[in-house]
């Protein structure tokens, strides 16, 4: 272990964690967004529109970040299609978070007994009515366990950016051992980088968690 | 001209060598599949027990594993490996440790929960009727656990083989490497060649994932049927 290469490697680290907080907190927001409005669609059956959900759930949960990401930056270009290597990242994270988070929202939604639907229905309820009233009130509370473990997902989804040259804390990490041939000290500058994020952040959520368990579905 | 980049998916050594590609991803999911799918069985079994120390070394495990990104763990043994006794694998072998360590983490996580899912007075049971501990485990636990772990590990070998795809990283000729290196010899000529080549990886991946991911939600989906009224 060398500390002056650790110490000469810090800045650049500093910037990295940075932009893996910043790139990771857009494509989680946006995922969430995305996955919100994808679970309501396909609980709803939304004519049309659920079918096309289904399928994008579908085929983006069962095709590898790596793979959507080379698509978004090198093959779209092909069409006309240029962006930049950051904005591509965010897209791809948001296209494979949104599904995941997804399927967590409508896990928390199918908690719901059908027996309060219907309890609703019968009230005169419309569907905006139910979603507003029963469903998320519930259902979101329901759905915090399996959003939180898509958190930490995407977090460490991050580190695949480095394949497309975004300067985040892998890329920066592999970019020092090929510029100081160190591999230990970056290494574990790294390791220790994503420890600082998702150690306290998994502890925050599982403290969430334990916060919204006391709330009761009724049956 | 976007046609062009179509067809020159299928001319020369192109797809030949994207099928060689395919074949070595196709061999390291499997390999680690079966190393690590096996091994975290047993953890999993292990994690049932009594005994404090084993419970806290196997959680550190699996807690360390499930922290660090797949791809930084798969940079340490490639870096860190070489280092401990001058061991000389290769980029695939290296990649096949670390994913077998990082899947049988997982699994052995899946199968702790399959295995406490059961209630504990079917096996108590079990025991007053005088069957032994390996019969309790061969009628009782294994028979009711098995399809409680079934989704859980089906889902995980879709991510072992959407992992595969990380191979690139340690310079080992995956499909989507092989892919990559035709991209860069003739998307200059095509520019429409990368557009139809990772789209043609995309449908790859999910015609192999895809399959398996709605096996295991029918499963899952027979269950809740069958438990819940």
């Amino acid at each position: 272990m060398s500390w002056s290469v650790i110490q000469a490697s810090l800045p650049a680290f500093g910037a990295a964690f940075w932009l893996t907080l910043e790139l990771a907190a857009l494509g989680i927001a946006g995922a969430l967004g995305i996955g919100a409005g994808v679970s309501l669609v396909q609980y709803f059956r939304v004519p049309g529109l659920h079918q096309v959900a289904s399928v994008y759930v579908d085929v983006a949960r069962n095709t590898p970040l790596l793979v959507q990401l080379f698509f978004i930056y090198y093959g779209l270009p092909g069409l006309g299609l240029k962006l930049s290597a950051p904005v591509s990242g965010v897209l791809g994270l948001i296209f494979l978070g949104g599904s995941y988070m997804a399927e967590a929202f409508t896990g928390g939604y199918n908690a719901i007994p059908k027996s309060q639907l219907e309890s609703g229905a019968a009230l005169g309820l419309s569907p905006r009515q139910l979603a507003r009233f029963i469903v998320l009130p519930q259902g979101l509370t329901a759905a915090v366990p399996g959003l939180a473990a898509n958190v930490i997902f995407l977090v460490k989804e991050t580190s695949i950016f480095t394949v497309i040259a975004i300067p985040e804390l892998t890329n920066t990490a592999l970019d020092l051992i090929g510029l100081y041939y160190r591999s230990n000290e970056s290494l574990l500058m790294l390791v220790v980088a994503y420890a600082i994020i998702l150690v306290p952040l998994s502890w925050g959520l599982t403290q969430l968690e334990r916060k919204v368990r006391h709330v009761t579905i009724g049956a | 001209m976007s046609q062009s980049g179509l067809e020159l998916l299928f001319q020369g050594q192109n797809l030949p060598r994207l099928l060689a590609g395919f074949g070595v991803t196709l061999r390291v999911a499997a390999v680690v599949l079966a190393l690590g799918l096996s091994l975290g069985a047993l953890l999993g079994a292990l994690r049932t027990l009594p005994n404090r120390g084993l419970q806290v070394v196997l959680r550190g495990y699996l807690e360390i594993f499930r922290i660090v990104p797949t791809v930084v763990l798969l940079f340490v043994a490639y870096y860190l490996l070489p280092q401990l006794g001058g061991l000389n694998l290769s980029g695939e072998a290296v990649a096949v440790v670390t994913f077998t360590l990082w899947t049988a983490a997982e699994m052995s996580d899946i199968v702790r929960g399959a295995l406490v899912a059961v209630p504990r007075h079917q096996v108590e049971a079990g025991a007053a009727l005088g069957l032994t501990r390996a019969q309790q485990l061969r009628f009782i636990l294994f028979p009711q656990a098995v399809p409680l772990a079934l989704p859980g590990t089906i889902n995980l070998a879709t991510r072992v083989i959407k992992t595969t795809s990380l191979l690139l990283m340690i310079s080992v000729m995956d499909l989507v490497n092989v892919g990559q290196t035709l991209v860069e010899a003739n998307s200059h000529l095509h520019p429409t060649f990368a557009f139809w080549l990772y789209g043609a990886l995309f449908i790859g991946y999910y015609l192999l994932c895809a399959p398996l991911s709605w096996w295991a939600k029918h499963i899952a989906r027979q269950r809740k049927a069958v438990t819940n009224d």
